[in-house]
């Protein structure tokens, strides 16, 4: 059925493969792709990739180097002040960062969506009380805000994600009330409500599927937001406690030897720019791609 | 279908008597805001079968009057009544199976997420009409009706023209029969050598659907080809309404008159028409006192800024003016 009305529309293709045409055509695209989901496959298989288990301490291998720089194979990125193999912590920390900026992601996006859809279709009196909010919220400090709940309950993986993800979700409210706002005012709008469409059933499927690439862009900017913050956080001992492998917290306990073995924050630092990098490459890609569709 | 078909033609299907609306702009936070009458005191009859073109600048109200025609809009005072029952004893998709409009813009007026498809079936699927599985036969129809080939089916806007995008607007505007459309400028966002197709499509559909039309415009010439009767607008209120050939032949009230000599002609050797209208379209938040069109009136008197014409019966029609109003002519010398 499909494929048979595809081929009687003969000189245009349908806009998912036209989508797909310049989607492929996307180098940033696809590297960013490329690399997020080699490093998603890494933290899902992680254990069957470990060489070694990441938590086990042998103190007599303290300080060996990466295999290259006079290491042993044996432990290929060498180990940590603990003696604990540091290519299975990283493979291991990737589930992590992934873990909090998909998750922190999420939860501020359902926020932060719900805020600014709703501010923008309605207007008016909500659009006031929810854009107070939306100020309230950046007036609150992330780092204090967080070195607060911390000190309250106790630092964990838990107390981090919600803690961003009740946090990040301003970005997210303010580009969903202006693209809500932009297409709020489309004639097909009007024409819903002149048909008798519910308020729901509007903004589920007018408005939501012409937002939705916006929405995209902004959760990956926001995934690689939280994952930084939860590097900085577990850094200043605000974050994920340990013995967790986290790349932030390898970055704080590799500082004490920053002069004598800088490859244990080197490591941990390259592999968070890479994921970094690649998430917003993949949020660059899709903005660039989906754009062309809405100019029509 | 049948019944509606032998209808008598004196029937209204939609009258608004004393209609006005009025926003209240802000002025800044401290200042206190100030209304802005869109509509001011708005009679208007639509009979069954009939085209009443509506013309006036931009900003004049009319698409403020589509709004309340759709019930997407409450008038502040007066009331709509439709097929004899007032608006405000029905819920909007009461009013929506009995009115539906038809967009200025057919690039702004069709999701560009969905298909045609979708785009027409929704009024179905929003007064749950029917079996699911009848909705094709249905849409297959609608396209038919409005000429658009059955390939475009699964079709998005962005792949369509102009002229086709408006046919599938006017696809949904009618596959639920409505008994009233309004047409929002149907016309004036597409090709030139398009928009007389629309125009004839549009009236092939009237006729053959029993449809009545409020046809919004503010091109003279395409509401003299279409139209029965016009009501010319102006800052919101109506100045003049009548037969669609008397007022074009004979217009009455002088908007009226420097609108229709706007009308550009096709005989190049005539010039851009002079029109007897002087300085800009007035601030509508600040409207001028008296008769809201004297500052620009070429016949303007004192009296003009002064009083405030009411509509006085001129056979057939009405006017809005003290040039006309046999009452104020002793007073005007």
């Amino acid at each position: 059925m499909v494929s048979s009305s595809r081929s009687e529309i003969n000189h245009t293709s349908t806009p998912g493969q036209q989508l797909r045409r310049r989607a492929l055509r996307h180098w940033g695209l696809m590297i960013g792709s490329a690399l997020l989901g080699l490093i998603v496959l890494i933290a899902l298989f992680a254990p069957f990739i470990a060489p070694h288990d990441p938590y086990a301490q042998d103190l007599t291998l303290r300080y060996l180097r990466v295999a290259f720089m006079g290491g042993t194979w044996e432990h290929p990125l060498g180990t940590d002040h603990l003696g604990r193999d540091y290519l299975s912590r990283l493979l291991y920390g990737a589930r992590i960062s992934l873990t909090i900026g998909l998750v922190a992601a999420l939860i501020s996006g359902t926020i932060g969506t719900i805020l600014g859809v709703t501010a923008g279709y309605f207007g008016g009196r909500v659009d006031t009380v929810v854009m107070f909010i939306i100020t309230v919220r950046l007036s609150m400090p992330v780092v204090l805000v967080a070195l607060a709940v911390v000190a309250l309950f106790g630092g964990s993986l838990t107390v981090v994600v919600l803690v961003l993800g009740f946090l990040l979700w301003d970005q997210f409210a303010v580009v969903m009330r202006t693209s809500t706002q932009q297409i709020r005012s489309q004639d097909y709008v009007t024409s819903a409500r002149a048909l008798g469409c519910s308020t729901t059933r509007i903004i589920m499927t007018e408005i939501m599927p012409n937002v939705f690439n916006n929405m995209i862009v902004v959760i990956t900017l926001e995934m690689a937001h939280a994952i930084i913050l939860e590097a900085a956080l577990s850094f200043l001992g605000l974050g994920v406690q340990p013995p967790l492998p986290s790349w932030g917290l390898m970055i704080a306990e590799g500082k004490d030897m920053l002069f004598f073995e800088p490859f244990l924050i080197t490591i941990p630092g390259l592999a968070l720019f890479i994921l970094i990098f690649a998430i917003n490459m993949l949020g660059d890609g899709v903005r660039d791609v989906t754009a062309p569709e809405n100019r029509n | 279908m049948g019944d509606r078909m032998m209808a008598e033609p004196q029937d209204i299907a939609l009258e608004l008597s004393g209609v006005s609306k009025t926003y209240q702009i802000s002025q800044g936070l401290f200042a206190a805001s100030k209304p802005l009458r869109a509509l001011d005191n708005i009679s208007l009859q639509l009979r069954r079968g009939e085209v009443l073109g509506l013309v006036g600048e931009s900003g004049c109200g009319k698409s403020t009057l589509a709004k309340v025609l759709l019930g997407l809009e409450k008038p502040t005072r007066g009331d709509v009544r439709i097929f004899d029952q007032p608006f405000g004893s029905h819920d909007r998709k009461w009013i929506a199976r009995r009115i539906q409009p038809i967009f200025q813009d057919p690039y702004s007026s069709l999701n560009p997420r969905k298909s045609v498809r979708e785009i027409i079936t929704l009024p179905l699927r929003v007064h749950s009409v029917g079996k699911t599985s009848g909705w094709n036969d249905g849409v297959s129809r609608m396209l038919d009706l409005v000429g658009l080939p059955q390939r475009l089916i699964d079709a998005n806007p962005s792949q369509m023209s102009g002229g086709q995008r408006q046919r599938v607007a006017i696809a949904r505007a009618l596959i639920m029969r409505p008994e009233v459309v309004i047409c929002d400028e149907p016309t004036s966002a597409l090709d030139v050598s398009v928009q007389s197709q629309i125009l004839n499509l549009l009236m092939d559909l009237r006729d053959e659907l029993g449809l009545t039309y409020l046809f919004i415009s503010h091109n003279l010439a395409v509401v003299e080809h279409i139209a029965s009767r016009v009501a010319v607008m102006y800052l919101g209120r109506v100045v003049e309404q009548g037969p669609a050939a008397r007022i074009f032949e004979t217009p009455k009230h002088p908007y009226a008159v420097a609108l229709l000599d706007s009308i550009l002609t096709p005989d190049p050797s005539m010039d851009v028409p002079d029109v007897d209208l002087d300085g800009n379209f007035p601030n509508p938040v600040d409207p001028p006192s008296g008769c809201t069109f004297h500052p620009r009136c070429a016949s303007a008197t004192s009296l003009c800024s002064r009083l405030r014409p009411e509509p006085v019966q001129q056979a057939p029609g009405f006017v809005t003016c003290h040039l006309h109003d046999p009452n104020q002519q002793k007073d005007m010398a």
